[in-house]
């Protein structure tokens, strides 16, 4: 089986998802096709060597419809021979696109191929395909249904994080995005957005709060309080009736940000590479997923760490850096406390809570992220991974070559 | 045709009377489903008919919907054959269908309640008329008796209101009234009683359209389908909700819940058909067959008195002698009032006696400040109430209620001091929950005469008296006893004398079993969230909490007295002691048991409780889950069978509705006789036996259950026709 390299890595700023964000007026087209005509052109990339593009998508409706992958090779000008599929593993989506390449690389179907994502939370807001899973009786009743802040709330009840423990690691997480921004860590991967005339739009990450403290998190109210009440605290007391009473500490501030973004990473073979002049910076070391029980739904990640890591032969000590997605600060906590794990090694600039979390392309983000990161600091070996709705995890192993 | 006749008149109006021979109110017969077709057909087909109108003959109302009676024995539509089983029950569906697609105008004219099938008929008429009497339900009561609306109830009732609207009429089955019907569009049209034929007919004959609305092209669903952005939320709302309230115990209501949200995505046609699919599904469940039975024919049957004795004239109670003026006897005392009894609520001195109808002068002006009860009805009930500390008024009493403290010699003394009082033919009843009978007839100078009669508390509420018959008791006793609780309008079941008799000694096993549990390490949490999950009104736990620990603790004191050496001290009898009598933890009533009761909020677990019960198993996964519930309806059920094999219970519709709404069992399972029928008693006992093995010989299986599962047998086919107690 051949080895799959990463050339390139490219993400979009994440833009605030509302509709005075800055790339609310961009189409999530545009943000996948800018992704693509950046890898191109730093790439010098014939794009006819392009097997195939992969991008992660939640809500693939709408604009975001009808296989954007595709739709964006064409507006990028791509070849006509370079195919596009899109895929959905929810929260990994951007992910999971990264290891469908490399697999398609490793398998040999593909020589070069882009893996990444785009959700433009914005103008496809989160929950516009519907889908049967919340909806069906026959799934919604069967998995103990709820939404996934009550899910990150359980893991908070069920494993012991207070509302000051998750405001905490959120307070630290803007800190260290912040620090990441002013020493220009990100410079390597994040593109500008530009506007229909070629004007930058952003340039940034907009979700930021740098000046978050405890103090003002301490007024925010739980966002999940009230439907907890309503039905949802009594679906995950009937599956973990050890709860008594579910203790709601999630909210807007310690939650992962709404944000519109995209992002690619380039990946193939070495012979690809070197027929293009292209340098690989690290090699895609193996890839996992799993499912979890779903109606807590978020605790994935450490069992897909665990079963990939034993896959490679390696320790959770054998990795120097681990990016997980914030979608909840109790996740992170959660992963930390269940395998171990440093919290200098975990999200080292920062992640969802500050930057945002554009659903699909997320995965492919934090993955560039942290091979920029690896770089920087010299350091060999990343696992990256997501919590995934419906009780899933995906993770990915990187080594710098 | 002879449950439908059809006159038509000079504008070629046919007026369709629906008029079941025989019987006060419409159901839904196999006969009647059959000549609805016929009907349809004769609308259809006669060109001197240019529309119709459907009414009631009956002044008792419109239609009552399906024959529950032909139904819950019928629980195998089709034989087995489940294509046939389809065919059958589609049935009416498809009937109800060629009216609505009839071509021709077709108004219902409901004159008085539509429920059920009964509702669903008209619903397939294009139109609607209802008379204006706010007594009048109209609704969809299946899911009440764990049945799915399954003529096209599921179907149309949201495509007219919408699904969040029709979600109470579908899932708890609420019934509304005309105005509110028409609040809804569920009607089109409400009129004067007694108009409603007239202003049907007007419709057919000047605005007559044969075209129901999901028929239309133009059609919308109010409120949306479940991929529209305000319907999605009523689904995924919905059904965290219906996990919250059912637990998942029953299958009806999920049944719907997918009718509902399958049917709505697709055409009519094939959204019947969907319905009837999910019907059939739900009328094959244990839960169904169990819940028909026991809910709604076993029910009637022992309100009619099924239990009573024959060739006994009918004893009518006029005045009645409630001896103990304590909640019991003064909720006694008001249901007596209301039902016209004369009362005499006696107590040891006439201030405790007047607190005691202090209880029913509360409840009347309650009534009275909702508009539910007149001012002078009010008066009059209280007037039949004479509060007093002095026993020469028991005299002329037809029966005595003896609601005392639960101590042999005061119920001995006051037996005396009553009996001193009474005609030689009145009864003498003794409220008690636990004291044999037997034993307190040995104070009474005519034990033929005693016999036990138990209220639930709050009386006023609880539906259910059970009847214990003492070792001499008469049947004319009983005979009398059973008059007198029918003319209060509670439900009486008959035991045999017995520690605890059979609802006390089967609803202590859940409470017990509970204990054991807290005993063995797992979680208090987890135990009462499952107990919960069981469909038991409370996890026991808190259970215990609502009947006071210290009760307990007397009680088992009383029994350990009773029985000596017999008597075998339980691992969580020091948890109880301790709380109780170390550390004044006596339940809700003192604000402290297992859990703490503060000023304001919900009630939190006592934080102390793991320092004498200590928690082993602090997760539930699924399989525990499962067995904490096995464990806690199975001690009850397996409890309610030993019942049967010492002769305690002899009827099991008497066990299933004393369990039901005496202790609350688990209704979802049609009670524990039910249960053990559903699973069946072979499979039943071997999951005794195992649990037996690992958690002792509580769970293990009488012989008698071990002769039913070797035979095949259920307790309904064996013991049916069974012969009355004693």
């Amino acid at each position: 089986m051949a080895d799959a390299y990463i050339f390139d890595a490219v993400r979009t700023p994440r833009g605030k998802g509302k509709k005075d964000g800055s790339l609310h007026e961009i189409t999530a087209l545009s943000l996948a096709t800018q992704v693509l005509e950046n890898l191109r052109d730093r790439n010098n990339l014939d794009t006819s060597k392009v097997d195939d593009v992969v991008l992660g998508c939640v809500a693939p409706v709408g604009e975001q419809g009808s296989d954007i992958a595709r739709t964006a090779v064409l507006t990028a000008d791509y070849a006509e021979t370079t195919a596009g599929v899109q895929i959905n593993r929810f929260c990994a989506s951007g992910l999971e696109a990264v290891n469908m390449a490399a697999a398609k690389v490793m398998s040999g179907e593909a020589d070069l191929a882009i893996g990444g994502g785009v959700e433009s939370m914005s103008r496809v807001p989160m929950g516009s395909d519907g889908g049967a899973w919340p909806t069906d009786p026959s799934s919604a009743f069967k998995t103990y249904f709820v939404p996934q802040g009550i899910s990150a709330d359980l893991i908070a009840t069920l494993y012991g994080f207070s509302r000051d423990d998750v405001d905490a690691y959120s307070v630290e997480s803007q800190k260290r995005a912040a620090k990441a921004w002013a020493e220009k860590r990100f410079d390597k991967s994040v593109i500008k957005v530009k506007d229909q005339l070629g004007l930058t739009i952003l340039d940034h990450d907009e979700h930021m709060r740098p000046d978050t403290s405890m103090q003002s998190l301490a007024s925010l109210n739980p966002s999940f309080q009230g439907i907890g009440d309503m039905a949802f605290d009594a679906v995950v007391t009937q599956r973990y009736p050890q709860v008594e009473r579910v203790n709601h500490v999630h909210h807007a501030g310690n939650s992962s940000g709404i944000v519109d973004g995209a992002a690619g990473v380039l990946i193939g073979t070495k012979e690809m590479g070197d027929a293009l002049g292209l340098k690989a910076r690290a090699r895609i070391k193996g890839m996992a997923s799993i499912g979890s029980e779903p109606s807590i739904m978020l605790t994935g990640p450490s069992f897909v760490t665990e079963k990939l890591l034993k896959k490679l032969g390696m320790n959770v000590a054998d990795i120097d850096l681990y990016e997980l997605n914030e979608a909840f600060a109790a996740v992170v906590l959660r992963m930390m406390q269940a395998l171990d794990i440093p919290h200098e090694k975990m999200n080292v600039n920062g992640g969802a809570i500050a930057m945002g979390h554009p659903l699909g392309a997320t995965g492919a983000m934090i993955l560039g992220t942290v091979l920029d990161e690896l770089e920087r600091t010299d350091k060999e070996t990343a696992l990256v991974t997501l919590c995934v709705g419906a009780g899933m995890g995906t993770a990915t192993v990187i080594e710098r070559v | 045709m002879e449950n439908f006749k059809i006159e038509v008149d000079g504008d070629g109006v046919a007026l369709v009377t629906f008029d079941v021979p025989g019987r006060t109110m419409n159901t839904l017969t196999a006969s009647v489903i059959k000549e609805i077709g016929e009907v349809v057909e004769r609308i259809k087909t006669d060109d001197a008919i240019k529309g119709a109108v459907i009414t009631s003959g009956k002044a008792s109302g419109f239609c009552a919907g399906a024959d529950l009676g032909e139904l819950g024995g019928n629980g195998g539509l089709g034989g087995g054959d489940l294509q046939a089983a389809f065919d059958a029950g589609f049935a009416l569906n498809k009937a109800f269908r060629a009216l609505e697609t009839c071509g021709k105008p077709v108004a219902a004219a409901i004159n008085g309640l539509a429920l059920g099938g009964g509702l669903e008929i008209t619903l397939a008429c294009h139109y609607r008329v209802v008379g204006d009497n706010p007594k009048t339900q109209l609704g969809l009561p299946e899911s009440k008796v764990g049945l799915l609306p399954g003529a096209g109830g599921t179907q149309r009732l949201p495509r007219l209101m919408g699904v969040m609207q029709a979600a109470p009429y579908l899932l708890e089955g609420k019934s509304m009234r005309p105005q509110e019907a028409l609040a809804f569009k569920v009607v089109h049209e409400v009129v004067a009683p007694g108009s409603e034929v007239e202003a049907a007919k007007t419709w057919v004959k000047t605005k007559g359209d044969p075209v129901a609305p999901w028929d239309k092209k133009d059609f919308k669903l109010p409120g949306g389908g479940p991929y529209t952005p305000g319907g999605s939320q009523v689904f995924v709302m919905g059904n965290a909700m219906l996990r919250k309230q059912s637990y998942g115990n029953y299958p009806a209501q999920l049944n719907i819940m997918k009718a509902v949200y399958e049917g709505l995505q697709v055409p009519i046609d094939a959204a019947l058909r969907i319905e009837t699919r999910y019907f059939l599904k739900t009328m094959m469940s244990p839960q169904a067959k169990g819940m028909i039975r026991t809910l709604f024919l076993s029910l009637q049957e022992l309100g009619k008195g099924s239990g009573r004795p024959a060739g006994v004239p009918q004893y009518d109670v006029k005045k009645v002698a409630v001896l103990g003026a304590g909640m019991m006897g003064a909720g006694v005392a008001y249901v007596q009032a209301m039902a016209g009894i004369e009362t005499v609520l006696i107590d040891q001195s006439q201030e405790a006696a007047d607190k005691g109808k202090g209880y029913a002068e509360g409840l009347v002006k309650k009534a009275v400040s909702r508009g539910k009860m007149t001012q002078e009805k009010g008066e009059a009930v209280l007037a039949l109430i004479h509060p007093t500390a002095d026993y020469a008024l028991v005299k002329g009493a037809d029966l005595v209620i003896e609601a005392v403290f639960e101590n042999r010699e005061v119920k001995a003394e006051v037996t005396k001091k009553a009996e001193a009082q009474l005609a030689d033919t009145a009864v003498f009843g003794s409220n008690t929950s636990t004291l044999p009978i037997t034993g307190l007839a040995e104070a009474s100078a005519r034990p033929a005469n005693f016999i036990g009669i138990h209220f639930f508390s709050p009386v006023d509420k609880m539906g259910l008296v059970e009847i214990i018959m003492g070792g001499k008791t008469s049947q004319e006793t009983l005979a009398k006893s059973i008059d007198y609780v029918l003319k209060i309008r509670k439900t009486p079941i008959v035991v045999n004398d017995s520690r605890g008799f059979y609802t006390s000694r089967c609803f202590g096993t859940f409470v017990q079993e509970g204990l054991e549990m807290l005993a063995e390490g797992v979680a208090p949490t987890i135990i009462d969230n499952v107990g919960r999950a069981t469909g038991m009104p409370r996890g026991p736990l808190e259970m215990n909490d609502d009947v006071a620990l210290d009760l307990s603790y007397k009680i088992a004191q009383q029994t350990k007295k009773d029985l000596g050496d017999k008597y075998e001290d339980r691992p969580f009898t020091p948890i109880i002691e301790k709380m109780v009598a170390d550390l004044g933890r006596f339940g809700r009533k003192n604000g402290k048991g297992f859990y703490d009761y503060p000023e304001s909020g919900p009630k939190t677990l006592w934080k102390g409780l793991a320092d004498i019960a200590p928690v082993k198993t602090a997760e539930a996964d699924k399989a525990l889950i499962e067995e904490i519930r096995t464990r806690l309806l199975y001690r009850q059920a397996v409890e309610a069978a030993r019942c049967f094999e010492e002769g305690v219970v002899v009827d099991p519709r008497e066990a299933d509705v004393g369990a039901i709404l005496g202790w609350g069992f688990a209704p979802w399972t049609g009670g524990p006789i039910s249960l053990i029928d559903g699973v069946g008693a072979a499979k039943f006992v071997e999951t005794c036996d195992q649990l037996a093995q690992k958690y002792g010989a509580r769970f293990a299986p009488p012989q008698l259950l071990r002769d039913m599962a070797a035979k095949g047998e259920t307790f309904y086919g064996r013991f049916a026709g069974a012969k009355k107690a004693a």
